[in-house]
């Protein structure tokens, strides 16, 4: 278990000084996971708002190796690194152990670079992929992604006068990416740090492939005040929302149980992007949302006790 | 060296176990499978230190062998037509960020329809990408080819693909004199690395965002290692051939010296043209061939100089630019005629889409039209499509 001092301590790998907005929940994201490495590592982003914000030319926020290819594939773009870094150090041009982490939003993981992961998962890069998870295509200003919950305002999921936002429901990636049988899997967020960073010490130390699925506020995205935003995960955490939790050696485990679920009203409440569902007459999307994180939540803890 | 029987794809693999690449990150496709696979077995049979990442697409692996070569890892792949244009996002990153990879490209038709045979708008559709694009007429110069490409794309800087002719060359069993295994490596020698991803004591950020402050000096840049990197080609290939005795020229000419008219083409074709040139010089006509090897970056001063010596120039296009103004080669070619001090009639003849097979005699024929044009000393058309129904 990590220790804040013991934290706070580190060289910074990720500094501030970038371009992100107040109260962004993905340069939390990058901080808290890269903090957590004990290891050498070598980072690989998917074009995005972490990208965007942390290396306009000639400045950089990166404190470690970083390289940038293109949105849909940081995950293929770190299987060559990975292979480079076998190659040559079986030709003993390199001798330091050194690990991988990438980041993706979730517009470039849960979209358009879920095939570019399926493949490095199946072929067993030894990377750690990382999904800043913010519900959204939020670097080009807020269009709907597969990770849109429903009823949710998006630019491309309007709350209109016939349609009340986002119609379906989110997709369940890290279910899809447990499909994969990675050496490690997980869902966590910020709010709880510890929760997150004892799982990217858990995921670089694997042997295999890993995947974390953060969830990341997005102040503009999300419609809140950005002094909100870690407050805001523990409520999706509180409300099972976002259930924390792992899977690992084939078991699931739930790493933060809420103490008392509360109905997801008032998560809802604090987001200006579910604002409207609370001034339609029929409440049905709401109870839709509900039904659905319930059913979820029970599946979790039915194959967490198994 | 030992001589042996190989196929066009056979070569290239052969060319690439004995090249070693640190990365091979590579997806099948007709008809640049073999390449891959065999590459696969070499990998398998342990011939090969290579790391080799079979990916789960064009796109994936050309990513990550931008992500493998910004390792500082020697890296390749190979790839045909669609699998080109899945890539086409990806080669623009690789040339921006001036990453050697080498793409042993098998030419073969876009979609659609849908066809699996030769022609060349998948590496010409990539013209503007930022490769260097050296086009082989045969097996030999293939395997050669190949090998000469990885000097020459990483003393530029730039990535590079080496192209055959889907199916022509690459199906076709040839007569190819190998290099001696050991040869290899010590020609090429170890890439030598600037700046690494995996260099943790100097963390650097690769493929920032370059916004109107700098991306313009930038570009600029890759633009000069461009436009001066004929040289650098040109060196590769000298050092080849004074170690090896296999010379290749960035434009082949051939029976050029005295020639009255010529065809300009591409590929396999050119050693089809070369037979006619034969059989028609054995009827007293004085013609010839003007091949670019490489076709990026142009080489607009050898062009230029083979071309002064012929009065009427056929310039062949397997595919076509859908812009009203011909093939690819023509309008290269039109365009650096401009400001020459001589012109040859020229008259592009676009043919052999979709593989469609173009013989001896129709070379012939092609000639024989422009002795017709020399003398009458004007081209009524232009633009033709050779050998297509209903024309």
């Amino acid at each position: 278990m990590a220790t804040l001092k013991e934290l706070a301590a580190q060289k910074e790998k990720f500094v501030g000084g970038h371009r992100a907005c107040a109260g962004c929940g993905a340069t939390i994201v990058a901080r808290q996971v890269l903090m957590a490495a004990q290891q050498p590592v070598v980072v690989g982003a998917a074009t995005g708002c972490l990208e965007v914000i942390s290396t306009i030319y000639p400045y950089t926020a990166w404190n470690v190796p970083y390289v940038h290819n293109a949105f849909e594939n940081v995950a293929a773009t770190m299987s060559g690194v990975e292979a480079a870094y076998k190659a040559l150090k079986r030709k003993g041009k390199i001798d330091k152990d050194l690990r991988f982490i990438a980041f993706g939003g979730d517009g470039g993981t849960y979209d358009i670079g879920l095939q570019s992961l399926s493949g490095m998962i199946e072929r067993r890069n030894r990377v750690l992929y990382v999904c800043y998870n913010n519900e959204a295509y939020m670097n080009t200003g807020i269009q709907r992604s597969s990770a849109t919950p429903t009823g949710a305002n998006t630019t491309t999921s309007p709350a209109g006068k016939v349609l009340p936002g986002k119609l379906q429901a989110r997709k369940n990636l890290t279910e899809i990416i447990i499909a994969h049988e990675p050496a490690y899997a997980a869902q966590a967020t910020i709010g709880y740090w510890n929760d997150l960073v004892t799982k990217v010490r858990k995921a670089l130390d694997a042997d295999g492939p890993s995947f974390i699925n953060v969830y990341s506020p997005c102040r503009l995205g999300w419609g809140y005040a950005p002094e909100k935003t870690v407050q805001i995960t523990k409520l999706a955490v509180e409300s099972c929302v976002w259930p924390c939790y792992e899977y690992e050696n084939g078991k699931y485990r739930i790493t933060v149980k809420p103490k008392e679920k509360k109905p997801i009203d008032e998560f809802l409440k604090m987001q200006v992007r579910f604002g409207h569902l609370f001034k339609m007459k029929d409440p049905k999307l709401i109870q839709e949302f509900q039904a659905e994180v319930d059913r979820i939540w029970e599946r979790l803890l039915k194959r967490a006790e198994s | 060296m030992i001589v042996v029987a190989r196929t066009g794809n056979e070569a290239m693999a052969e060319a690439m176990r004995q090249i070693n690449p640190d990365v091979v990150a590579a997806y099948p496709i007709t008809p640049a499978t073999e390449v891959v696979q065999l590459f696969a077995s070499f990998v398998a049979d342990g011939l090969v230190t290579t790391e080799f990442v079979p990916a789960e697409s064009e796109h994936s692996a050309l990513s990550a062998c931008v992500g493998a070569s910004a390792a500082g890892a020697r890296v390749m792949t190979s790839t045909s037509s669609q699998g080109l244009a899945l890539m086409h996002e990806i080669l623009y990153i690789a040339g921006g960020m001036r990453l050697p990879i080498v793409i042993c490209l098998v030419n073969r038709a876009l979609s659609s329809p849908i066809n699996i045979h030769c022609d060349h708008s998948d590496s010409l559709g990539s013209r503007d990408s930022g490769w260097l694009q050296i086009f082989t007429e045969n097996t030999q110069e293939a395997y050669d080819t190949t090998i000469i490409a990885v000097k020459a794309a990483e003393e530029a800087l730039l990535p590079a693909m080496v192209t055959t002719d889907g199916f022509i060359i690459s199906h076709s069993m040839e007569r190819v004199e190998m290099l001696d295994d050991k040869d290899v490596p010590i020609f090429l020698g170890e890439r030598k690395v600037i700046n690494s991803v995996l260099n943790i004591d100097k963390p650097l950020s690769f493929g920032s965002l370059d916004l109107q402050d700098y991306f313009f000096e930038h570009k600029r840049s890759q633009i000069e290692a461009m436009n001066t990197c004929l040289p650098i080609i040109e060196k590769a290939h000298k050092e080849f051939g004074d170690k090896f005795g296999r010379y290749y020229p960035i434009v082949d000419e051939y029976k050029m010296d005295d020639a009255e008219v010529a065809i300009l083409c591409l590929g396999s074709t050119g050693g089809t043209a070369k037979v006619a040139v034969e059989k028609m010089r054995a009827q007293g006509k004085k013609v010839g061939v003007i091949r670019p090897r490489v076709y990026r970056p142009f080489p607009k001063d050898q062009l230029l100089k083979a071309l002064a010596k012929v009065k009427a120039v056929a310039i062949l296009d397997r595919a076509e630019t859908m812009s009203g103004q011909g093939g690819h080669l023509y309008n290269d070619v039109r365009a650096i005629l401009y400001d020459a001090k001589s012109h040859p009639l020229i008259k592009n003849y676009v043919y052999g889409l979709g593989g469609r097979d173009i013989s001896i005699e129709e070379l012939e024929s092609i000639y024989d039209e422009m002795f017709a044009i020399q003398k009458s000393g004007k081209v009524d058309k232009d633009i033709v499509y050779f050998g297509v129904r209903g024309e």
